[in-house]
């Protein structure tokens, strides 16, 4: 069984909801990322979800678009986010991590040699925004030979026949993107996010985990109520951009980002009662 | 060669999934998957219609003013001492570039989608100015993305735009020119994608975009093999075009792919020198990849970043190419050549001062490699050239890189 599988064979026996928080690799400083993830481990991350900078994220906000600039001038490329990985496996064995990015760098890379390096790296799952089931049969060929997973993204404006496509290429979880519109925009719906999840489930049995708008601990909380998961994206880079703007060093950011995955935590394992 | 015979094999592309070969694709977020489903089904259905081509044949008549002339460069052949050296006039349409024939395509799509909203994005500012033309003709809402930094080199066409009606959002992210106002574009459409129609300036982006934008340009290559077979009795011997995402060569190029006597070049802006690494070559001295929906021929780094490009020309600054472009170079049906910025630069005089036709600096790519090529060509061959666009816009450029104060 998978990492990721795992963790949600776990949560799903303590009646748990997946904290999913999502950073760029290399921002806001070039070497925090292996402690940052070990901080956002500590402070209740149940996946981490890792960006891989790209020159043209067509699907991301003002936000993370920066975070990527930031991330790309300091040299942070696809091959050194796999290095990056390798070394948090060092000192984290069981927490699945997630590569969140764009086909391009993975498509240069080759998928074969992707799917080795990562596999080898301690990778557990891709996520490439660009790249829809219907592109996706090399690619997932390479991931399933080394059994890495393969995330799909299903919006407001998928059909329910495209479910049906999605989840037969899909593995791992399903996430749900809970607004027509870039990462970190608006706010969520309560009442369509729940009308969609329970939608999604009628097609897939894998868990379904929701991003997009989730800005804080009540926000996650609103949908840890129908989801198996949250993600925090945006909030989570902006305010660890922030600490750095303002001087913060590593302890600082890492500090900050325990704090708001904390909250999160806190508030998700709030609403099934078992924290 | 004997599928490059079968006269099907050229208009049968793309397949079902969009792909010319390896090339094309729908490389979009999940958000936007059904909104192309929607506008591929509603465009096989309006292709079909013969009230809704009556409906665009009559506004590239009255409205764009076509057929455009194709006119013998004379003097200018003489000179040379080649090969007859004929203009394909698309710097004659409403709005002075071949731009406008998509943009009241795909303006007539969204009407007939009922969206009350389009957005383009554009380099120099002629698409824009194309799609702010028709939106204030069709009562349509208008937002044109477009670098900052080609905010403020096209000042001239930002006013025009704005005086259309249209909004203008100058684009900061990335490198702040035409592939981060595509970029800008796209977050657009995904946000707001009930009502807005995206009309895409060229023949890249996902599928259907290069097929339907191909389409509407096709009329270029139609009216010019009619008027070659009325005028010579016979077909040209090679066709030339500039080629940025590709919108004008296609449109040439597409209706004689099956004209075998027929040779094409397809010129691409050699920047400084294609061996400098500063230029907008992809198809020269790229690599394939995926960028903007599809896969294609790109500028990349060995880790699959997109790099920065430069050309004198804003049209033609974009590190990609259009699929089929890709799937035209990879089977040897059309040759893609380079023109450098001073070439073109010299040809954009030649032509004003020789023909009285001041041409835009991405046609003068076109112009600058068809001055070689009728050079070693005979005076009973004949070579058309696509003259995309106009170069009224581009005189402040001119003047600045010479020191001129206008």
């Amino acid at each position: 069984m998978s990492r990721i599988a795992q963790t949600f064979t776990a949560l799903r026996e303590q009646g748990r909801k997946a904290v999913i928080p999502y950073i760029v690799a290399g921002d806001p400083l070039a070497d925090i990322t292996v402690d940052l993830m070990l901080s956002l481990v500590a402070a209740g991350a149940d996946i981490i979800e890792l960006g891989v900078p790209f020159s043209d994220p067509m699907s991301e906000g003002p936000v993370i678009q920066r975070g990527h600039e930031r991330a790309l001038e300091k040299g942070v490329r696809l091959r050194t986010v796999i290095e990056t990985v390798a070394a948090f496996r060092k000192h984290n064995a069981t927490t699945p991590v997630l590569l969140m990015g764009y086909a391009n760098p993975v498509e240069h890379m080759g998928y074969e040699a992707f799917a080795d390096r990562a596999h080898e790296a301690g990778v557990d799952a891709l996520l490439t925004v660009d790249v829809p089931p219907e592109e996706v049969a090399g690619l997932n060929s390479a991931l399933r030979r080394v059994g890495m997973d393969n995330i799909f993204l299903i919006a407001p404006t998928t059909p329910a026949a495209r479910m049906d496509l999605i989840a037969s290429e899909a593995s791992g979880f399903i996430y749900y993107v809970s607004l027509k519109g870039v990462t970190g925009a608006g706010h969520l719906d309560q009442a369509s996010v729940a009308e969609q999840v329970s939608e999604i489930r009628t097609h897939s049995d894998l868990p379904v985990c929701v991003g997009f708008g989730i800005k804080d601990g009540p926000s996650a909380a609103a949908v840890a109520r129908v989801a198996d998961g949250v993600v925090i994206g945006s909030a989570l880079v902006q305010r660890l951009a922030d600490v750095a703007q303002e001087g913060g060093d590593a302890m600082a950011i890492r500090d900050a980002a325990a704090a708001l995955v904390g909250e999160i935590r806190q508030h998700v394992d709030g609403v099934t009662g078992s924290a | 060669m004997t599928s490059d015979s079968n006269p099907l094999r050229y208009a049968n592309q793309p397949d079902a999934e969009g792909r010319f070969g390896p090339y094309g694709g729908r490389f979009v977020a999940e958000t936007l998957m059904s909104a192309l489903a929607d506008l591929e089904s509603m465009y096989r259905r309006l292709s079909q219609d013969a009230d809704f081509q009556r409906e665009f044949d009559e506004d590239l008549a009255n409205y764009v003013g076509r057929p455009s002339p194709l006119y013998e460069a004379r003097r200018w052949s003489d000179e040379i001492g080649g090969a007859r050296i004929f203009l394909k006039r698309e710097d004659l349409n409403h709005t002075g570039a071949h731009k406008v024939n998509n943009t009241v395509g795909q303006a007539l799509l969204a009407k007939h989608m009922g969206k009350p909203r389009v957005i383009a994005e554009t380099g120099a500012g002629q698409h824009g100015v194309a799609t702010a033309t028709i939106a204030a003709r069709l009562g349509l809402e208008c937002h044109v993305f477009m670098g900052a930094d080609d905010v403020q080199r096209q000042s001239l066409n930002v006013y025009r735009m704005k005086l259309l009606g249209a909004t203008v959002v100058p684009v900061t992210a990335g490198s702040a020119t035409l592939k981060d106002a595509m970029n800008e574009a796209m977050r657009d459409w995904v946000t707001n994608v009930d009502d807005t129609f995206y009309i895409i300036g060229t023949v890249a982006g996902p599928h259907p975009y290069p097929m339907l934008v191909r389409d509407f340009q096709c009329v270029i290559g139609r009216e010019a093999r009619a008027q070659c077979l009325e005028r010579n009795g016979r077909l040209p011997d090679a066709l030339v075009a500039c080629v940025g995402g590709g919108s004008n060569a296609i449109g040439l190029f597409h209706p004689f792919l099956n004209d075998e006597s027929v040779a094409m070049y397809g010129v691409e802006a050699g920047g400084l020198g294609v061996e400098t690494g500063q230029h907008a070559a992809p198809l020269s001295a790229g690599t394939p990849g995926v960028l903007h929906g599809n896969r294609t021929y790109l500028m990349q780094d060995e880790d699959g970043q997109i790099i920065h490009t430069h050309s004198v020309s804003a049209g033609l600054d974009y590190p990609g190419v259009g699929p089929e472009h890709s799937w035209l170079k990879d089977i040897g049906r059309v040759n893609y050549v380079a023109a450098n910025d001073d070439e073109a630069l010299e040809a954009f005089h030649t032509l004003t001062r020789v023909e009285g036709i001041m041409p835009a600096l991405e046609s003068a790519h076109a112009l600058a490699y068809a001055q070689k090529l009728a050079a070693t060509m005979s005076p009973e061959q004949h070579i058309v050239v696509n003259l995309s666009g106009r170069g009224d816009k581009d005189i402040l450029t001119v003047a600045a890189l010479e020191g001129i104060e206008v």
